[in-house]
């Protein structure tokens, strides 16, 4: 029960092909990231520009160890996650830039969006609203004696909001199989942790009746580790757990966010820890040739811009359609499941 | 056909879904072994079970935003708000997580919201309110309010079935007061409105408990129609205008407080597009901008009576 900080050997559940997985993962998730912000500067994107620079081993870790009947709740910092669950980097690039074909058709902006045939629900900007929706999905995956799970991610500034606590209560008292990540980026916008919380949230979860976990939240390995060691207590009926990575918001809180507010110094520091150069180190130890995934990669970003760009904008006469469901409900699909040990 | 008070309808709604589809269930305070703040689910937790009849913890964000979740992945949650009032805890979940879901992301989420509403009984102002119109404005919201037990059985079921959200405004005031034939077996009423009285002098629209203080205001008045909207999303608006065409006066009753009610979208849309068939000045009463007091004579005072709408009546069929 007590906090602990999870162990970071995952070399017994990952095979080679799954440790190149995770990296590539990563890299798209930052080449997409970096490309939209270029089209943002060429005002192809339009409204604000959000991104997960140097943040990118906690969602490409967590998602990368769920299975596909699992079910996510993904914020705005987790791009990885959507693309472990197989959305392409072309529906992400139109959902940047306001296209018909991006993942919400242009009704929402930026990484406001889930595809829900991929087993994801998207954010609202109210962020850890996601954590009771995250909730509702376990307790019906409880009700209905499934074994699968659900996971969300929020940040350190979601903590201090009445829902964090109302969620963490309601799973823990109906010992839900639900996994919740907090995504501790030492900022929420401009607020730093001292002015957020006066106990560190990782202890909180031991009040709330199951343990809280601290990892390295730029190890890739050690946040799908401690993601997998979580959801085999979750299918396990052993109730919720809280995985806190430490990690670093290392752009502003938006485009417009110049972060003069944070110290150069303790940038610099965390430049040190990227989790990618620190992935590829360990895969260039196993005589992976990373320049060639890399090279992979930039391919796949380069054609999904050139696709994207080429989609239409919506049609402005569609704009009040859809506010309704008129049809039968439409349930969650199955997503992706990259990982060698899903069963 | 049986009889039955506007709970005990209300009740049996529930119990039919919940017999005929299993992912059909009730989640709440207290609703479980104490069988509710009002008793609609008493007794259920014997022939359903305490995973279908869930006693929550106190968290209105959480009762909403678990049910989202619920609903997204195959379930049909029907959530009980002890007091409508206290629906202002689960505001956001309600108006940005679930109201806008299939707008952005083409994902349905079926829940229903059961809402005890309105005052008349000393509750004060935080046990009294008819939140409504607070919801109106947030897209993606389906809004019902029954009158009778007839419909507040075949709303409910409407509201359960329907794959989006729906409030269901149930009056506490008409709980244990109205009683009425109500058909055996499951039947889905539509979310349209109703005459309730037919009259070609003058209507009354309004709905909920006031749909009973109209029929009464107007009990003695000649050629006086009752138009019971139902539902206030949708809104029924042919029905209004119809009956704009029909009787060419119009008094628009709320109980909720005044500004921005339902009935000022009903007044607005009839001066839109009901015009031409005005004679007469669209008249509203309604509960004034105040929070609802607690002694009875402050509670009357504001809370439109028989003698206020009856009041109404009259001038308007004398212009």
């Amino acid at each position: 029960m007590a906090t602990e900080t999870a162990r970071s050997d995952a070399t017994g559940h990952l095979t080679r092909d799954d440790r190149v997985g995770l990296l590539r993962y990563m890299l798209l998730m930052r080449g997409i990231e970096e490309r939209a912000m270029t089209l943002y500067r060429q005002g192809k994107v339009p409204g604000s520009f959000y991104d997960g620079f140097g943040q990118e081993a906690v969602s490409a870790g967590a998602a990368f160890a769920m299975g596909p009947k699992d079910r996510l709740c993904v914020l705005h910092r987790d791009l990885a996650a959507h693309l472990v669950r197989g959305v392409t980097p072309t529906r992400i690039l139109g959902q940047y830039m306001g296209r018909a074909g991006g993942v919400t058709g242009g009704r929402d902006g930026n990484v406001h969006f889930g595809d829900w045939q991929l087993g994801c629900v998207g954010m609202v900007s109210m962020l850890p609203d996601m954590m009771l929706v995250a909730t509702g999905m376990a307790m019906a995956f409880k009700l209905r004696h499934e074994q699968r799970c659900a996971l969300t991610w929020f940040g350190d500034g979601s903590t201090s909001r009445g829902d964090f606590h109302e969620a963490m209560n309601w799973a823990g008292v109906q010992k839900l199989p639900v996994i919740f990540v907090l995504e501790n980026n030492q900022f929420a916008y401009s607020t730093p942790l001292e002015a957020q919380f006066a106990v560190d949230p990782v202890h909180r979860a031991e009040s709330y009746g199951f343990p809280g976990w601290s990892v390295d939240g730029n190890d890739v390995e050690a946040v799908f580790e401690a993601t997998r060691e979580a959801r085999e207590r979750a299918l396990a009926g052993e109730g919720p757990t809280l995985i806190a990575c430490e990690t670093m918001r290392m752009h502003g809180h938006a485009a417009h966010d110049d972060m003069k507010y944070v110290d150069k110094e303790r940038l610099e520091e965390w430049r040190r820890k990227d989790p990618i150069e620190r992935q590829e180190r360990v895969l260039e130890g196993l005589g992976v040739d990373v320049a060639a995934v890399r090279a992979e990669v930039a391919a796949a970003i380069e054609a999904g811009v050139e696709e994207a760009l080429a989609m239409p904008m919506p049609d402005g006469a569609t704009a009040t359609a859809g506010v309704f469901c008129e049809g039968e409900a439409n349930v969650l699909g199955d997503g992706q499941a990259p990982w060698s040990g899903v069963s | 056909m049986p009889t039955m008070t506007y709970l005990q309808a209300i009740s049996d709604g529930l119990r039919e879904e919940m017999r005929d589809d299993e992912r059909v269930f009730c989640m709440g305070e207290d609703i479980g072994v104490f069988g509710g703040a009002f008793k609609v689910t008493d007794g259920f937790i014997d022939e359903f079970g305490p995973d279908r009849v869930m006693d929550t913890p106190l968290a209105e964000s959480g009762i909403v935003g678990t049910a989202v979740g619920a609903a997204v992945v195959g379930l049909r949650p029907v959530c009980e708000m002890q007091f409508s009032d206290f629906i202002s805890c689960g505001f956001d979940q309600l108006v940005n997580v679930a109201g806008k879901m299939h707008y952005r992301q083409g994902l349905a989420v079926p829940i229903t919201v059961r809402l005890p509403t309105g005052g008349g009984f000393s509750g004060g102002p935080f046990h009294s309110q008819n939140p409504e119109a607070w919801f109106m404005h947030s897209p993606g919201i389906k809004i019902v309010a029954p009158a009778t037990p007839e419909d507040a059985k075949g709303l409910l079921i409407s509201a359960i079935r329907d794959p989006n959200p729906v409030l269901f405004c149930e009056h506490k005031h008409l709980y244990r007061r109205i009683k009425g034939d109500v058909e055996a077996g499951a039947y889905a009423t539509p979310m349209r409105a109703r005459v309730a009285r037919d009259g070609d002098d003058l209507v009354v629209i309004t709905y909920g408990a006031m749909v009973h203080t109209a029929l009464e205001a107007t009990e003695e008045l000649e050629g006086v129609r009752v138009l019971d909207l139902r539902s206030l999303v949708p809104l029924d608006e042919e029905a209004i205008l119809d009956s704009v065409r029909a009787c060419a006066k119009v008094v628009v009753v709320d109980e909720a407080n005044e500004l921005c009610a339902a009935g000022a979208q009903v007044a607005a849309l009839i001066a839109e597009r009901g015009f031409e068939d005005l004679d007469g000045p669209v008249v509203r009463v309604a509960t004034p901008n105040v929070p609802i007091p607690f002694s009875p004579p402050l509670e009357q005072a504001v809370l439109p009576s028989v003698d206020r709408v009856k009041e109404a009546c009259v001038e308007l069929l004398a212009y």
